[in-house]
């Protein structure tokens, strides 16, 4: 797959020889993510977090996995569990701080991962299965980040579960039907903690495989770059190996540097404290928030305070829901054949509208509620959905981009002679 | 055809939020938001200074064993610690004997079967039980406590904004006099009876009596003078601890795992210049 010019597998030890005969699996791993993939030679350092996002779901597996040998799903016992871990199990401290902020640092390389894609505009033909399939493993992670919130059984665990699940009921006529079969109880209780744990379970190998869809998909185009121009001959490339797995060790050094200051420093900085209260249905916390990743979408859904033909609890669910199925639909929406913002001066502004718009969305989120934070989420909300629906098309069509360079290669060395004659002579 | 379809969608959405958004507005002139008197009568903590605060924190064990004392002598009359076991309180620096003789002293039996008659019994603490609580059950912990239910203590400092701090000032120096001009604004906002004013708490009313109310309630065994600062404090450390018995391990570990990440961070820079060298990109 990929180039002509991708370099060939060839096992000069005997055994490896014999291997790629019978299962050429090394040969698979060799052209996914060996010499034998070739990528672009002018790759930032924004391309190194879909390798982070990838050592992120495979630091939850493995904590996870040790996890659940110790953590027990009834509804009775959650929550002591969890404080057994913590205190009994051999570094259960660890591998509990480790799991419950990976799921935060897992999210913010995939956010990041999500950002390069809409800048570079990565979603663009011929990448679209790329991206479509990047958003189904961003809901499974949703999915899967939410029942892992529940299974602690604390408060916000149990509240977050009630809010959650009660979106099917904004559902017309078959909502509270639906909500009561799936959580098996007309409130979170056993049945729903147990279900909840075993696709927590499931749900992160779905991830995986879907992954390996997502790299599949990739390595037919081969990798985007920051130009947006398309590989044009071999100089345009270098092999994913050694000069990628070089340059992404340096990415993962620094992601698990702040993994670690988060998880030894300050493992409860992102969580909250109303979690350290065991679930109790008669008491509703005086304030529910959702963890931070999914406080812009919280936003969205209260902003609906407004019934008009429908509830206003169903127009949030929909628009909630809305606001990242829309993302399906990004490579269709934005008509633009210039993929990187670099060379599209009017996209580039909106896009960095759109970056502080979900900041302040964030911020709404998980603020208090008063009429100023309503009112800002409002007018935040109203701004998301007119960036991608109806700005967005517009701004393809009509703005001019910038001239792009001719080739990759072109590109980097006329970076290198705006660096100055004497730098640049030197080098040559 | 997308782009047609989405823009209306993007339309729907837009109008609905502008008619939220309409409304919003008009709720907030026609009627203003009041505040509240637990707006700004609340306060927020002070800060305790313990020693296991920050990157390098540690436990004072003196000051968690002072602060143990405080839990046994006066907040364990109401307060269960059902995460903490006596065993743990080696970690506190007490001897097995010493923690032997604890667990065996604890004024709450440890509740048991009569293995003659199976009738519930009790019988005295050994260092593997969890602290027990000094009510049978939920509902017998409201009815002696004018039915407000005093929670568990184990995670408090996890379980409350800047727990340790919270700690530390709803005890040592929440309870004062309700402000009067706290009266004369919110005159529905005065202290129910039977509840207490905390400038520290949440809605400002606390059922819980003032539990430190004077120096020298707790005669410390090292000899520390027991202000009632001093004790608000021992006890916020000692909370500190049954919250997060393994802060220790956790700093410890935390501080290797940085040194060996920044030593890794240099290599992999290094390797990948190396591996780059020749190559403009």
């Amino acid at each position: 797959m990929s180039f002509p010019w991708a370099k060939h597998y060839q096992p000069k030890q005997p055994l490896m020889r014999w291997l790629d005969e019978k299962l050429p699996l090394p040969r698979l791993v060799y052209n996914a993510v060996g010499a034998g993939y070739p990528v672009p030679r002018n790759l930032n350092y924004f391309w190194n977090f879909g390798v982070l996002a990838g050592a992120a779901l495979g630091i939850q597996i493995i904590t996870g996995i040790v996890l659940a040998m110790h953590y027990a799903a009834n509804a009775g016992v959650a929550f002591g569990s969890i404080e057994s871990i913590m205190r009994d199990v051999n570094a259960g401290w660890f591998l509990r701080y480790a799991h419950a902020n990976g799921a935060s640092m897992f999210l913010l390389v995939v956010y990041i991962h999500i950002g390069r894609g809409l800048y570079y505009g990565s979603y663009k033909a011929p990448r679209e299965m790329v991206w479509l399939l990047g958003v189904v493993i961003f809901l499974l992670m949703m999915a899967t980040a939410f029942m892992g919130y529940v299974l602690p059984w604390g408060q916000m665990s149990f509240w977050g579960a009630q809010v959650i699940t009660g979106f099917f009921s904004a559902i017309p006529l078959v909502g509270d039907t639906i909500r009561v079969w799936l959580l098996g109880g007309f409130a979170p209780d056993n049945a729903a903690l147990n279900r909840f744990f075993s696709l927590h379970y499931l749900l992160p190998f779905v991830i995986a495989g879907v992954i390996v869809l997502h790299i599949w998909a990739l390595h037919i185009p081969g990798s985007n770059n920051p130009t947006g121009v398309e590989v044009k001959g071999e100089q345009d490339t270098v092999p994913f190996h050694p000069y990628y797995t070089a340059k992404d060790a340096v990415g993962l050094g620094v992601f698990m540097l702040v993994f670690a200051l988060l998880l030894f420093f300050s493992p409860n900085l992102l969580g909250h404290p109303d979690n350290y209260i065991e679930a109790n249905p008669l008491s509703t916390p005086a304030h529910i928030v959702p963890e931070w990743y999914f406080l812009p979408f919280y936003a969205i859904l209260k902003s609906f305070t407004a019934n008009f033909i429908l509830d206003a609890k169903l127009w949030g669910v929909l628009a909630m829901f809305g606001s990242i199925l829309l993302l399906f639909f990004l490579p269709w929406l934005d008509s633009s054949p210039v993929r990187s913002a670099n060379f599209r001066p009017l996209y580039r502004k909106f896009l960095g509208v759109l970056l502080l718009d979900v900041l302040v969305l964030g911020y709404v989120g998980g603020a208090e509620p008063s009429p100023g934070v309503i009112l800002l989420g409002q007018i935040a909300s109203i701004y998301y959905f007119a960036h991608f629906l109806i700005i967005l098309p517009i701004v393809a069509r009509s703005e001019r981009p910038r001239p792009l360079p001719n080739s990759i290669t072109e590109a980097v060395l006329e970076k290198h002679a705006g660096l100055g004659p004497t730098k640049s002579a030197m080098a040559n | 055809m997308v782009r047609i379809i989405a823009s209306l969608v993007g339309a729907a959405f837009v109008f609905v939020l502008g008619l939220a958004l309409f409304g919003t507005v008009s709720e907030w002139v026609s009627n203003p938001p009041v505040e509240s008197a637990e707006h700004e009568f609340h306060h927020h903590p002070l800060d305790a200074g313990l020693s296991s605060a920050g990157f390098f924190g540690k436990f004072d064990r003196r000051q968690v064993q002072r602060g143990f004392q405080v839990y046994q002598e006066v907040c364990s009359a109401c307060h269960s610690l059902k995460y903490v076991s006596f065993r743990d309180l080696t970690q506190l620096g007490y001897n097995d004997a010493e923690v032997k003789a604890i667990a065996k002293g604890w004024k709450i039996e440890q509740p048991t079967i009569n293995p003659d008659t199976g009738e519930a019994s009790t019988r005295p603490n050994v260092p593997s039980d969890r602290f027990p609580s000094p009510f049978a059950n939920d509902i017998a912990a409201r009815a002696a406590n004018n039915n407000a239910l005093p929670p568990d203590l184990s995670l408090m400092a996890k379980a409350r904004h800047d727990g340790a701090n919270y700690i530390y000032s709803l005890v040592g120096h929440g309870y004062v006099a309700q402000p009067a001009e706290l009266i004369r604004k919110f005159p529905a906002s005065k202290t129910p009876t039977g509840l207490h004013y905390n400038q520290y708490f949440a809605n400002l009313n606390i059922a819980m009596p003032p539990p430190l109310t004077q120096d020298g309630q707790v005669t410390y065994a090292d000899g520390t003078r027991a202000s009632v600062d001093q004790m608000a404090k021992d006890v916020s450390a000692f909370l500190t601890w049954t919250a997060e018995p393994r802060l220790e391990a956790r700093h410890a570990a935390g501080f290797g795992a940085v040194v060996f990440l920044i030593i890794f961070c240099f290599l992999a820079w290094g390797a990948y210049q190396n591996v780059w060298r020749d190559l403009k990109h």
